[in-house]
């Protein structure tokens, strides 16, 4: 469709600066030692430290999984850091002792750790490399009795609710990446909601890759106790190089009786560049498990990251429980993708809503992998699943992989699925109506996404349909 | 001056050719029909105009305005003020008519440097139009041409029109498909948006429009080439006596019917 399209394909991935910052970084190499060091490096006690090594020791035994629709070079785990902190970063009284270099970077990502600035009333735990640089309305939180911090802090402070849930949902066993994160994991964000508590304002994390060479393996952990409510907003970027960095994190929600957990993640990890070179690695394990009449709603943007191999997913343990996926994958240039979800039926009328927009343009590879298990007890269970595929140029490609096992006959599986294909006719249509290419585009793929993106909170669903456009630019050629 | 003047326009689709030397001009206030049997290019000719990608220009000139239209991109096309009404408009699900009219309308005033319309003063403009086509508000809301029906579709491209107020309409078979009260409307949404500013260019296989749009030139295409132009009366005579003793001395290029 022109030259104009040729010249937006090589546009700059806007996150791609490295921030110039001292770093403690541990050498490269994975070994009980490595394990140790990092725990030592936290302060951590025994009971963890012993979780960990577990964990590493499973790992040991287990076999990288080849069963994604996925292909890259084996990744050498010695060769990775797996511990890296800004230097002099705590212990911290309060956000006025962070380095203002590090201050810099988050407001270069449109990320304000201000609390005097924040209007826009959203708390915010920032992630940078390994570890939290801050975590802003912590009093404000503390008030109504919630409890958000980083991972670290939580083990300190609050070991108990830590050591209660931990593993819980995603045991160290449960997959290669999982029990490579239960490891080494360095930090991430902690929440609890008490009792009958709605959480007076959105929590955000806000991860970012740094340093080179290193791993990045967050671990979060939300927990609402009974009749509680929460938002949960996260995002991610890195910068560009050239070597693939790994990020393989794991995220826990535990929601109890009558309790509601909303977690919304928009991702923009660097894909690499137009030939596949960097980018990264994202191999992620997400599950909640909802209590009686919980419910769970995962929604995700997926625009980044050179690969992406992530099924967030709800376990529905109680009676008339409720999960939710809803999810836009959007694939570029070299990009892969294998993402879903599993809804996993246990209680009774439990019912499940899963929405996946898959967009593959470029050379990209987008594969849509789901899974709807109802089992025995869950008499009266529901699953509706709508999966559509768009393509956009004829270099890309779609792929879909649904699996339902039914195992009670009370229940009730609706699985609906589309491709499409963005033609030089809708965009033509658009074009004689006033729109360049690049607006067309934006409109038709918006419009795809429609029922995703209004599950987003508001500020969110803005942003995902800017990070869409430019993901997108230039991908009809 | 000529608002639309083409000059020995020659084009192809996959390297057949469709149009052989094409000229035609079309004055301000003028509305022309373009008349022809099925595969003589009339469609092609109107695409050529809009500047769809998937046509080759091979010789000749289109100018609009005195500009050349054929090194416009189709956009460009569309913020000079040429509209193409599709023979087969085209659905874009999840996207609302009012939405996409809106940002039409503002990308076309904002190439014209002008200030673009909120939400509520384009719903005040777009009250006055929906009239136009006889529609309620309702329509708007709709995604664009999505789940439309075929009479539904070409009264929506009417409103498009009557929104984003074209110099050039350009309206491909928009009354094939069409029940007779529809026609109407959409002929009455014609006949209302003439300006002597402006003209209309009627592609159209039938007599039947022409019974409510008069046109002022007749064209007959054949063959990739005006075999014949007239007035009004030519379209009844075409009526009568069908396009044969027309076409019988232009050869049909190969492979198109």
């Amino acid at each position: 469709m022109g030259s104009s399209v040729e010249e937006l394909v090589n546009r700059e991935y806007k996150y791609g600066f490295v921030t110039d910052i001292e770093q403690d970084t541990a050498p490269p190499g994975l070994s009980e030692e490595t394990v140790r060091f990092i725990s030592a490096k936290k302060n951590e006690p025994e009971w963890l430290l012993d979780w960990r090594l577990k964990a590493y020791r499973r790992w040991l035994e287990m076999d990288e999984p080849t069963w994604p629709n996925v292909s890259y070079p084996k990744i050498d785990f010695q060769a990775i850091s797996y511990f890296s902190a800004p230097r002099n970063i705590k212990p911290l009284a309060s956000l006025d002792e962070v380095d203002p270099k590090l201050l810099e970077t988050y407001a270069k990502l449109g990320i304000p750790l201000n609390e005097q600035k924040m209007l826009s009333g959203v708390a915010v735990d920032a992630i940078f490399d390994s570890v939290s640089v801050g975590t802003t309305f912590k009093a404000t939180l503390a008030k109504s009795g919630v409890i958000f911090c980083s991972f670290g802090e939580a083990v300190q402070e609050h070991p108990e609710l830590v050591k209660q849930y931990l593993g819980s949902v995603v045991p160290a066993s449960d997959n290669y990446y999982a029990a490579l994160n239960s490891a080494v994991f360095s930090d991430g964000s902690f929440v609890y909601i008490p009792k009958g508590v709605r959480c007076p304002m959105e929590l955000s994390t806000y991860f970012r890759i740094n340093a080179a060479n290193t791993g990045q393996f967050e671990r979060t952990l939300i927990v609402a106790d009974e009749g509680a409510s929460v938002s949960y907003l996260e995002g991610c970027t890195a910068p560009k190089r050239d070597e693939n960095q790994l990020h393989a994190a794991v995220v826990e929600l535990i929601a109890l009786d009558n309790s509601s957990i909303k977690y919304s993640t928009v991702q923009n990890w660097y894909a690499g560049d137009e030939n596949g070179v960097g980018g990264i690695y994202n191999f992620v394990t997400k599950r909640g498990k909802a209590m009686r009449a919980a419910k769970i709603s995962w929604t995700q943007v997926e625009t980044g990251s050179a690969i992406t191999w992530k099924y967030p997913s709800v376990i529905l343990q109680g009676d008339d429980s409720v999960g939710e996926f809803y999810s836009v994958a959007v694939v570029n240039g070299m990009q892969q993708a294998d993402t879903g979800t599993k809804m996993i039926h246990l209680g009774r009328n439990s019912r499940s809503t899963v929405v996946s927009k898959g967009i593959s343009a470029g050379r990209g590879q987008n594969s849509y992998r789901g899974l709807v298990k109802i089992m025995p007890k869950a008499a009266g269970a529901r699953n509706y699943t709508q999966c559509d595929s768009m393509l956009i140029g004829n270099r890309c490609g779609a792929h879909t992989f649904p699996y339902i096992d039914v195992q009670n006959m009370s229940s009730d599986v609706e699985h609906e699925a589309s491709t499409s294909k963005i033609g030089e006719d809708q965009i033509f249509y658009c074009k004689q109506r006033g729109l360049n290419t690049e607006n067309a585009i934006s409109v038709i793929v918006n419009g795809f996404c429609k029922e995703v993106f209004r599950e987003l909170p508001m500020e969110f669903a803005i942003e995902a349909q800017k990070l869409l456009g430019v993901s997108l630019e230039g991908s009809v050629g | 001056m000529s608002l639309l003047q083409v000059t020995n326009l020659h084009a192809s689709v996959d390297e057949k050719p469709i149009l052989n030397g094409v000229s035609l001009t079309v004055n301000a206030g003028e509305v022309h029909a373009i008349m022809g049997p099925n595969g003589s290019g009339k469609s092609t000719l109107a695409q050529v105009i809009a500047g769809h990608p998937a046509y080759e220009v091979t010789a000749g000139s289109v100018t609009f305005d005195g500009k050349d239209l054929l090194d416009m991109e189709a956009e460009e096309r569309a913020w000079a003020g040429v509209f193409l009404a599709f023979q087969y408009p085209v659905e874009i699900p999840g996207v609302t008519n009012a939405y996409f009219l809106r940002t039409a309308y503002n990308e076309i005033r904002k190439a014209r440097g002008l200030d673009e319309l909120d939400p509520i003063d384009f719903y005040d403009l777009l009250e006055e139009k929906l009239k136009v086509v006889a529609w309620g508000p309702e329509v708007m809301e709709r995604a664009v041409n999505f789940g439309f029906s075929g009479g539904e579709k070409k009264r929506n491209e009417i409103l498009q029109m009557a929104v984003l107020e074209p110099r050039l309409a350009v309206l491909d078979e928009t009354d094939s498909g069409l029940d007779i009260d529809a026609l109407r409307i959409v002929a009455d949404g014609v006949n209302a948006l003439k300006r002597p500013d402006s003209a209309t260019v009627l592609v159209t296989h039938y007599q039947r429009l022409l019974d409510y749009i008069i046109p002022d030139v007749v064209h007959v295409l054949a063959g990739g080439k005006i075999v014949r132009s007239g007035d009004r009366s030519l379209a009844l005579e075409l009526e009568k006596r069908g396009y044969e003793w027309l076409t019988s001395g232009a050869a049909v290029p190969a492979g198109v019917s």
